[in-house]
């Protein structure tokens, strides 16, 4: 059974906050870690530090080998090949790589396609990359409604499209597009398929081979892990054709006065001493969630996103604004909102509550810990007609109890505020 | 935990009625400052001479903090020597809202402080060859 109360009594932090209490809802950004992913960095420090690939002494041996399982245990959770799992720091550096490597790759004349809704990790790297390379970029509209399917891709592609870079779900609408026949469709053309998964990975069943994508990219601290890591998988015959992103250590075969040859995938994309406790911390939360099962987590997260959307209704907060899908079968467990206010001539401020003083309020009022601003979206929060939100985003030790705190924030919040 | 801890009276009073709000015509100094991590923005604007501020408005758009440190800002600086108002510091800003905020809320309290100090040195920097 899915119990938040017994997952909740493996993290340190909530012990902290037995007495005051904190209810925390901005698992969007980083979720808690739990001592079993704390305990395995600690051991090894305690027991096997050292560099990875070079030492032939035992302890050398013991970190590579701890390494290389981490990998392992890592791209067997999402389907993948370890060769195809490439440490990075997080999403945002994965998503670096790619639009660095494949732009010179693909050269001028290529088209890059991204959505609206995309966090600023898959829009900038590819305007740098525009920059760089003269690869033109283009921007999908997309639904606050509904998700992104085949059909509302499939009109944005032409002739020189060459890659298609979407979100698999929203950090900030929780929208969970419909990628099926997605990879399919795009192969048929010759589209490379690029899925962010830095929302989907920690929240739900993801499986590379299944969603066909050609290079995949999430963080760990999203999922429990450490802060400092992250995965770009990738096919591994589109890998070994890609020029590498960064040079140093580790990333080579050989190197001469004037030329080097890479060294084989993975170790091609990861130059320098890797982040070896990192590697190890996100194998230990893999199996925290292994064990949890995915298909429970996003069981537990839909219920709460249900619960939410239901209470919202039930309560029907004249001044309450929320944003996003209201079929919680493409829903996460994300919901984002504002408190509107009777617009009065002359006032400087907006139409809304400002979401910083939201979040500041729920938190010395109810002890709900929100995220407040544009969450990395700033197109997708622009297209809302507003230029801040604030966000409860839920996670596997949250409760419908969390929820109806939310709520109450809220309620006290339009209260204190609208008079 | 209480609801009445929850900033004051006077930040209630300034952000309700904002003084010296609105803009100012062929100003001598303007900026448009933003913070990037809300997008709270204000566009500020001063008319100057005599080394006094002679007037002061700005249009702010913002948090609760952000709008009523502009609105008691621009009543604290009104009619001053510019040189006094480039020796306040930011401690004193902040003790001027009586509010203990922490860095990120500080940046809000701050916006308005910073848009006029970069408008001020610009002034300086421009008449002081006359």
């Amino acid at each position: 059974m899915f119990d938040p109360e017994e997952i909740r009594s493996h993290f340190p932090i909530f012990k902290r906050f037995e007495k005051e209490g904190i209810i925390y809802l901005d698992n969007a950004a980083t979720t808690q870690k739990p001592s079993e992913v704390i305990e395995a960095i600690v051991s090894y420090y305690e027991n096997s530090n050292s560099n990875v690939h070079r030492g032939v002494y035992r302890i050398g041996e013991e970190a590579t080998d701890l390494y290389n399982k981490s990998r392992e245990n890592i791209a067997s959770f999402i389907g993948g090949k370890p060769e195809g799992t490439i440490f990075v720091r997080n999403a945002t550096e994965g998503l670096n790589l790619a639009a660095s490597s494949l732009s010179r790759m693909i050269g001028k004349d290529g088209e890059i396609i991204v959505s609206r809704m995309e966090h600023h990790s898959n829009i900038v790297p590819w305007q740098i990359a525009s920059q760089n390379t003269g690869i033109r970029l283009k921007m999908m509209e997309s639904n606050v409604e509904s998700n992104l399917k085949w059909e509302d891709v499939e009109k944005y592609l032409t002739d020189r499209t060459k890659i298609v870079s979407i979100t698999h779900a929203s950090n900030i609408l929780g929208t969970i597009n419909d990628l099926n026949e997605m990879g399919k469709n795009l192969h048929d053309r010759g589209i490379i398929f690029i899925v962010d998964a830095a929302q989907s990975v920690p929240h739900m069943p993801v499986n590379v081979s299944d969603l066909d994508c050609d290079l995949m990219a999430f963080s760990g601290h999203k999922m429990l892990g450490p802060s400092g890591i992250g995965v770009l998988y990738g096919k591994p015959e589109l890998l070994e054709e890609m020029p590498p992103y960064m040079g140093g250590g580790e990333m080579i075969k050989e190197v001469f006065e004037d030329h080097f040859t890479p060294a084989d995938i993975p170790e091609k994309f990861e130059a320098g001493t890797p982040n070896i406790e990192g590697a190890i911390g996100l194998s230990a939360a893999v199996d925290f969630l292994k064990k949890l099962g995915m298909e429970n987590v996003r069981a537990h997260e839909k219920d709460l996103i249900s619960y939410t959307l239901r209470r919202e209704e039930e309560l029907n907060i004249p001044a309450l604004r929320s944003y996003g899908p209201r079929n919680p079968e493409i829903r996460g467990g994300i919901y984002t909102f504002n408190i509107k206010k009777d617009s009065k001539d002359g006032k400087p401020f907006g139409n809304e509550v400002h979401p910083h003083d939201i979040s500041h309020m729920a938190d010395r009022i109810e002890g709900v810990e929100l995220r407040s601003g544009h969450h990395c979206a700033m197109p997708q929060t622009v297209s809302l007609g507003v230029y801040a939100t604030a966000r409860a985003s839920y996670y596997i030790y949250n409760t419908r109890e969390d929820v109806d705190h939310l709520f109450n924030a809220i309620e006290k919040i339009g209260r204190r505020m609208i008079r | 935990m209480s609801e009445d801890i929850i900033y004051s009276a006077i930040i209630d009073e300034h952000y309700e009625e904002p003084r010296n709000f609105g803009k100012i015509e062929n100003p001598d100094e303007n900026i448009m400052e933003t913070n990037p991590t809300c997008g709270d923005t204000i566009a500020m604007y001063l008319k100057l001479g005599d080394g006094k501020i002679k007037d002061i408005k700005y249009v702010a758009n913002g948090c609760l903090i952000s709008v009523a440190s502009a609105s008691i800002l621009s009543e604290r600086v009104k009619g001053k020597d510019v040189d006094y108002v480039l020796n306040m510091n930011k401690k004193d800003i902040l003790s001027y809202l009586g509010l203990e905020l922490g860095p990120a809320r500080e940046k809000c309290a701050l916006l308005s402080y910073d848009a006029l100090i970069k408008m001020l040195k610009n002034y300086k920097e421009e008449n002081s060859g006359k």
